[in-house]
């Protein structure tokens, strides 16, 4: 007979309070948004349980699932651009950044990652100014180049906010990617570079047949940070466009219409019910995002041990 | 040491709260954090002196999100005394709910008109619960220096506005008119909403609407989305990005001629702008026809029905109902005109020069905000949206004026 093991009490201490607050902060509120989404007002204002009624006008009814489809799809594109432009030129940045012979490596690193630290405010307040046709610099820095002709109000145009927008964003966070690969790229052990050197392999071959398959996994986790980053995203069209994301809502993406559905906006009251209701479909969008992510690609991916 | 420090912060502290204790200390929620000042300088100072033992704390928020945290705050029970109200339904609805109390047994409220009331009661006129503080007049506001240096005049009926706008673009010194859609509630506020009582004939077009008698899609509802959509050649490069702030500039800059302005705007552009200002109402048809103006009931103020302080709050709303708060009020935010029944005596020009319309032309309020902005969609954010479509020229005015009453059907039983 084997002693019977010693309840480790320990691990139960350590785990209470990270446990406990993100119980409090998370995890209770998330429920009770869910919950919440499966109620409504009846005539009598009273709160009721309407089981999947919520989420059945908001994909039904025109007025609301336009509005859903709309929001989904701009915020789509605001991931397409996000992954199609932030993330190479973060990786870009990095692997320039983690050649040896560049100098002032540290002045550009903190550079480039200084507008990660600062409000959604600033940015969208900054790149307002420098875009805007009345004072910005942008207009009179095309004319010095000849390139007048170019400029356009690019915030107000329906067909270019969204872009803009989205390239502000990438402005701000590509210095997240850039620090996530460049601490891969230094992880990299030196014997695996000289030993590619000792076979003919170096500069941009290199880089494709040796650090990149080594990075890989940094680049999988920094996909799905943006992809949660991004539909979760609400402050910057907020600040840059207000609740109503204008133009004509060409800038709406799922967080400013769960705002205006939620709180209200002007004279519009906020409706807690359908706003929990595109709450918990935000909530399923990211799950079935992260979910395809981890079982579909991060599985696949080849790691390697040094 | 330490300790000794400690209990003697304590004990100050615990000695401060009790000197206070006896003062009852109301809390305003209000959207108007720029009448911050006047409200810690003269107003608060006024009537504290005449109250001793009420003090009062003025703790605004960001107009834009005033309705969201408020609504917030009175749900979770941590909203101030007083609450400034909005008109019509965002009020109603905090009255519906409870959060405002019923204020129609107070003295004061007998200075004021039924019509000035009418924004804070509920729909059978029963209860009144906030008390009314001032409404705001539209119109444009010019840059008379400019129009004396084109040789303009101002301009009454529709087709010389537009002369004087062409004769403003011909000569190329100003921007005729400071407008942008960025933020898009000027476009419906200060132009479709400004420009569209002339069209609707007023209240007779307003409350024809409300009992369904006229659709948004008759002639006199989508002519003045018409008449915006011949604003975009007159507006400056790049309006489209344009914000509220950047049209506000370029007018007390001086490089725009022309505002379609609310009356609030009078206190800052006095402050702002170094030319001569003058005002005119929306201009008419033809000649000699009756003009109409939004004289909108804009402001008041409520008592949170949960306050502790309640008896002391009334004190202060009874206070607010007198004609010494309407003069003062009036003078210290010209633009901001009294309800009150007792007429005030106003010093700024511009002020009175706005205020004069109202012997002149008939008085109306903004057309979506009683009633019909109670379903989903929400009419006046809608009206944001198809005036800021039809000024970018995104959409026509049969288009916009179709959607908005197309959405307004399909929840509104008198339009159906």
């Amino acid at each position: 007979m084997a002693a019977r093991k010693p309840v480790r009490w320990h691990i139960a201490v350590f785990l209470a309070p990270a446990v406990l607050v993100y119980s409090a902060l998370m995890i209770i509120p998330l429920f009770g948004t869910l919950l919440q989404s499966l109620m409504n007002k009846d005539a009598a204002g009273e709160r009721v349980f309407v089981g999947l009624q919520n989420f059945a006008t908001l994909f039904g009814d025109a007025l609301w699932s336009d509005a859903f489809w709309n929001a989904l799809a701009n915020n789509a594109w605001f991931f397409l651009i996000h992954m199609l432009v932030q993330n190479p030129i973060g990786v870009a940045l990095a692997a320039i950044l983690s050649t040896p012979r560049l100098r002032m490596a540290a002045f550009y690193r903190t550079a480039i990652f200084i507008p990660t630290i600062l409000s959604f405010v600033i940015v969208g307040f900054v790149w307002k100014l420098i875009l805007s046709p009345i004072w910005g610099i942008a207009p009179g820095m095309l004319d010095a180049v000849g390139l007048k002709a170019l400029f356009t109000p690019w915030l107000g145009k329906e067909e270019y906010a969204l872009t803009t927008l989205a390239l502000i964003s990438v402005w701000q966070f590509v210095g997240i990617p850039m620090m996530l690969i460049y601490a891969a790229l230094l992880s990299i052990p030196d014997e695996v570079i000289e030993a590619s050197e000792m076979d003919g392999i170096t500069g941009w071959s290199q880089f494709w047949k040796i650090k990149l398959p080594l990075i890989l996994p940094a680049i999988g986790i920094i996909s799905i940070l943006t992809f949660v980053g991004n539909f979760n995203a609400f402050d910057l069209i907020y600040v840059a466009q207000g609740a109503l994301a204008g133009p004509d809502f060409s800038t709406d993406i799922l967080g400013t219409f769960l705002y205006r559905t939620f709180f209200g906006f002007q004279l519009q009251l906020g409706d807690p019910y359908m706003g929990s209701a595109i709450a918990g479909a935000m909530f399923g969008i990211i799950l079935i995002g992260v979910c395809v992510y981890l079982f579909g690609i991060q599985t696949r991916l080849r790691r390697y041990q040094f | 040491m330490k300790n000794t420090i400690r209990i003697a912060l304590l004990a100050s502290t615990l000695l401060g709260g009790a000197a206070q204790a006896q003062d009852v200390t109301l809390t305003i929620e209000s959207w108007r954090n720029d009448d911050l000042a006047i409200w810690q300088d003269t107003i608060i100072p006024a009537f504290e002196a005449q109250n001793p033992g009420i003090k009062v704390v003025f703790a605004p928020s960001a107009p834009a999100e005033y309705n969201a945290a408020l609504n917030s705050k009175l749900a979770a029970g941590s909203a101030g005394d007083l609450i400034t109200c909005r008109p019509f339904d965002a009020s109603l609805e905090l009255y519906n709910q409870g959060h405002l109390a019923d204020l129609s047994g107070l003295a004061s409220m007998a200075n004021f008109s039924p019509v000035a009331k009418s924004a804070w009661q509920t729909d059978d006129g029963s209860a009144t619960f906030c008390v009314p503080m001032a409404s705001v007049i539209h119109g444009f506001i010019y840059n008379a220096d400019a129009f004396a240096a084109l040789g303009l005049s101002v301009p009454t009926t529709n087709e010389e506005f537009y002369a004087v706008l062409d004769a403003i673009k011909a000569d190329g010194t100003y921007i005729p008119m400071a407008m942008g859609t960025n933020d898009q509630w000027e476009a419906a506020t200060m132009g479709y909403n400004n420009i569209g009582p002339n069209f609707w004939k007023g209240e007779e077009g307003r409350l024809a609407l409300i009992k369904g008698e006229q659709k948004l899609t008759d002639p006199q509802w989508v002519a003045p989305f018409a008449e915006l959509a011949k604003w975009k050649d007159y507006l400056g490069d790049g309006f489209e990005a344009q914000t509220y702030p950047d049209s506000q500039n370029l007018f007390t800059l001086g490089r725009a001629a022309i505002y379609p302005a609310g009356s609030w705007e009078i206190s800052g552009f006095n402050t702002q702008a170094t030319f001569k200002m003058g005002a005119f109402p929306p201009p008419v048809a033809a000649a000699g026809d009756t003009c109409y103006i939004s004289d909108h009931t804009d402001i008041a103020i409520g008592l949170n029905a949960a306050s502790p302080n309640a008896e002391a709050a009334k004190v202060f709303l009874d206070w607010v109902g007198s004609p010494e708060f309407a003069t003062m009020y009036a003078n210290a935010l010209p633009g901001f005109f009294s309800l009150n029944s007792t007429p005030v005596e106003m010093q700024d020009p511009l002020a009175q020069e706005f205020v004069s319309w109202r012997g002149k032309c008939q008085s109306t309020i903004r057309s979506t905000y009683q009633i019909l902005s109670r379903g989903t969609p929400n009419l006046e954010n809608e009206t944001w949206n198809a005036s800021a479509n039809v000024i970018r020229g995104a959409e026509t005015p049969e288009d916009a004026a179709k959607r908005l009453q197309d959405g307004l059907a399909s929840w509104y039983a008198p339009q159906q």
